[in-house]
């Protein structure tokens, strides 16, 4: 049975499993709807143009883990940013890891998407904000259909929540193929800040693909930073739908580090809804072998005195493909928009490809929108002069790659996340650099 | 301390030196002057171990020992240092990590361990301050932004942090005011001793006025053609290039 029909049938189970009277289970059975007509996209569609799911979608994956497994902190400690203070919402195989979490309910929540969606005191939210950005795509409208689990974090007005939330998904490999689906869930209320950091990690090199959807809120003057570490591996295939409303004065940055995994599809909404809105979408991609990254970032611009800025790096090695489509709409009242966006990508080796692809359409008169894409190799030149100093070839190389990707960490607010992805970056060039940059 | 022998050298098929010899002892300093395209800055690229130039024939000894098949990082941690005559800037390395890099990567394959962040500041201060460095400058990225004179400073202060055995400046003069040369000529005569060898690479005799060399060399189609000392440098400034091609040529 192809998996769209298995995904199909297995909703009649699923209801099995949830209240059926409650009214987010309309919205579920409306997209399961949408997910039957429309289905998974194809090449044939112009915003997966570069990207097909064919290899991923051919396993028979489980829908429903079996059982509840549970992992130690000692073996998993190495995915945690474990030098810092956080929240932390743990997931294993889609299930909740209470020991692996810490969550809380004291002034703001960072608890489970499965709380907010049945108990009522979350009811007035959850009807004022679930599933109110996704697209009506298939694989939004999927994830919709079989929302239950995920995180939910709701930071009330003028709160800060007291220290960073990750959340993370571990896959066990106990099925031998899985699929998931977390439905996250984001709401930070009037004046009020967030810092939230993101990982899958398979742990075994049984398949898995995840499809998750996350909606996030950011009221009048709120502040969110997302970071998201996709560094998975090799059987592990993720497709991110991030949808963020952002009302007045508010700034909202998603950081994207893409290092590793099969497929990786990122779709990153940021819709504007107010005034001197800013938004920031930063990414760094470098991957090998025969990864495939896709960034599709839309930012919509609706009102006038806003801004957005995109900078996304991408480092390309052997057979690996990349895709960067970066769609800006600026609406004929947004005038004095500044729009910003640059996809700068280094090739390492003749076979690796980038397809990178700007697409503004602007209605507004008085805007200033700009646009760059560059494509190279490095620097022979560059090289000699390091390895004239003394720094070994590989060395080089690294620290020209550093470079190049070093204004994206930059803007990375939490220092022991920036010097984490230091490492990663470190180990994913093999190679030490004695500072961080 | 670096002895040319016979040295044949091509780029992408064309033969640019021709049999060049040139012995330089420690303890000297040599200037090789001649018109462009004579093959100055192709033999400052060899001898640093530029990979897209071969070698077609002759030897180049660095103290001794044959460095022809060593990598440009081995030889740089044998001592050699060429001063680039355009240094390459490099974006989101500041001047301080890029030394301390480029030392501890060099102490490294020397098998001598990474130099204490106290001490490594101190040599950063000492050599700044010889070259008349402003503290700031160090915190900027290498050479991004940086006017000629600037990049030039820049060059022999990291000549300064390496201590190399041979250091080979590149046409070090081009782009500096008198200013700037003379704080550049300045850094290099103290960074000068009995145990280095200094080759200055120059179209014009004003620099030797400030480093003021042992022999001065003439470099010409792909060849030294004449040698002498520094009086040979101000005949040349006086009478151009053109008596000695047709001495050659005769």
């Amino acid at each position: 049975m192809e998996l769209k029909e298995k995904l199909v049938s297995s909703f009649l189970a699923f209801e099995d499993t949830v209240d059926i009277d409650a009214p987010v289970h309309d919205i579920r059975s409306e997209a399961i709807k949408v997910f039957e007509e429309k289905g998974f996209p194809t090449k044939k569609e112009e915003a997966w143009k570069y990207t097909s799911l064919n290899t991923i979608l051919k396993h028979d994956y489980s829908v429903f883990p079996k059982e509840e497994n549970t992992l130690e902190f000692r073996d998993v400690k190495k995915y945690f940013l474990h030098d810092l203070d956080t929240y932390k919402i743990v997931f294993i195989d889609g299930k909740y890891s209470s020991n692996l979490s810490e969550t809380t309910h004291d002034k703001i929540d960072v608890c489970l998407m499965s709380s907010a969606l049945t108990k009522d005191k979350y009811r007035p939210l959850i009807d004022n904000y679930f599933n109110k950005i996704p697209k009506e795509d298939g694989l939004s409208s999927l994830n919709t259909a079989f929302s239950k689990e995920g995180a939910y974090i709701y930071i009330p007005k003028n709160k800060l929540a007291d220290k960073p939330i990750q959340i993370i998904h571990f896959s066990t490999g106990k099925e031998s193929s899985l699929l998931l689906q977390p439905r996250n869930l984001i709401i930070v209320e009037e004046n009020s800040h967030v810092q939230i950091i993101e990982r899958h990690q398979s742990l075994t090199e049984n398949p898995v693909l995840t499809n998750s959807v996350t909606e996030i809120f950011a009221e009048k003057k709120a502040h969110v930073d997302y970071y998201k570490i996709q560094n998975d591996n090799q059987n592990a295939s993720l497709i991110d739908n991030t949808y963020i409303s952002q009302e007045t004065q508010s700034l909202a940055s998603v950081h994207t580090f893409a290092f590793g995994g099969h497929i990786t599809r990122n779709n990153l909404n940021f819709y504007q809804k107010g005034e001197r809105i800013d938004s920031v979408l930063n990414g760094i991609t470098i991957i090998e072998g025969k990864q495939h990254v896709d960034h599709n970032t839309l930012v919509h611009h609706t009102s006038p005195n806003c801004e957005s800025h995109q900078d996304y790096k991408g480092i390309f090695d052997e057979k690996a493909t990349g895709v960067f489509n970066g769609k800006i709409i600026v609406n004929k009242e947004a005038q004095k928009t500044n729009a910003f966006q640059s996809n700068n990508n280094l090739l390492l080796s003749d076979k690796a490809t980038i397809n990178s692809k700007p697409q503004l359409e602007i209605f507004a008169d008085d805007v200033k929108c700009s646009h760059g894409c560059t494509i190279g190799q490095l620097d022979e030149n560059a090289l000699f002069y390091m390895r004239s100093r003394g720094i070994g070839e590989k060395e080089a190389r690294a620290l020209m790659m550093y470079a190049f990707a070093n204004n994206v960490l930059e803007s990375v607010k939490i220092p022991e996340l920036k010097s984490r992805i230091n490492k990663l970056i470190a180990n994913k060039l093999n190679v030490h650099i004695g500072f961080d940059l | 301390m670096l002895d040319i022998k016979d040295l044949h050298a091509s780029v992408e098929g064309k033969e640019i030196l021709k049999g060049l010899n040139l012995a330089v002892k420690a303890g000297e300093i040599h200037a090789i002057m001649g018109p462009n395209g004579a093959g100055k800055s192709t033999l400052a690229n060899i001898v640093a171990g530029k990979e897209e130039y071969e070698v077609t024939g002759g030897e180049i000894l660095l103290a001794g020992e044959d460095i022809d098949e060593l990598s440009a990082e081995e030889r740089a941690h044998k001592g050699v240092f060429l001063s680039f005559q355009y240094p390459v800037e490099i974006p989101g390395v500041t001047v301080t990590n890029f030394m301390k890099t480029a030392i501890n990567e060099t102490r490294k394959a020397q098998g001598i361990e990474e130099m204490p962040a106290k001490d490594m500041l101190k040599k950063i201060r000492e050599k700044s301050e010889l070259l008349e460095i402003d503290r700031k400058f160090l915190s900027r990225s290498l050479n991004e932004g940086f006017s000629g004179g600037e990049k030039k400073r820049n060059e022999i202060f990291q000549m300064a942090m390496m201590e190399p055995k041979l250091a080979i400046l590149d046409e070090t003069d081009s782009g500096l005011d008198i200013d700037a040369l003379r704080i550049v000529a300045n850094g290099v005569n103290k960074l000068k001793s009995e145990d280095n060898a200094i080759v200055v690479i120059t179209h014009y005799q004003r620099l030797l006025d400030y480093i003021v060399p042992d022999y001065v060399h003439v470099l010409y189609n792909g060849k030294i053609v004449k040698s002498g000392t520094k009086e040979l440098a101000l005949e040349l400034e006086e009478k151009g290039y053109d008596w000695i091609k047709e001495e050659i040529n005769a």
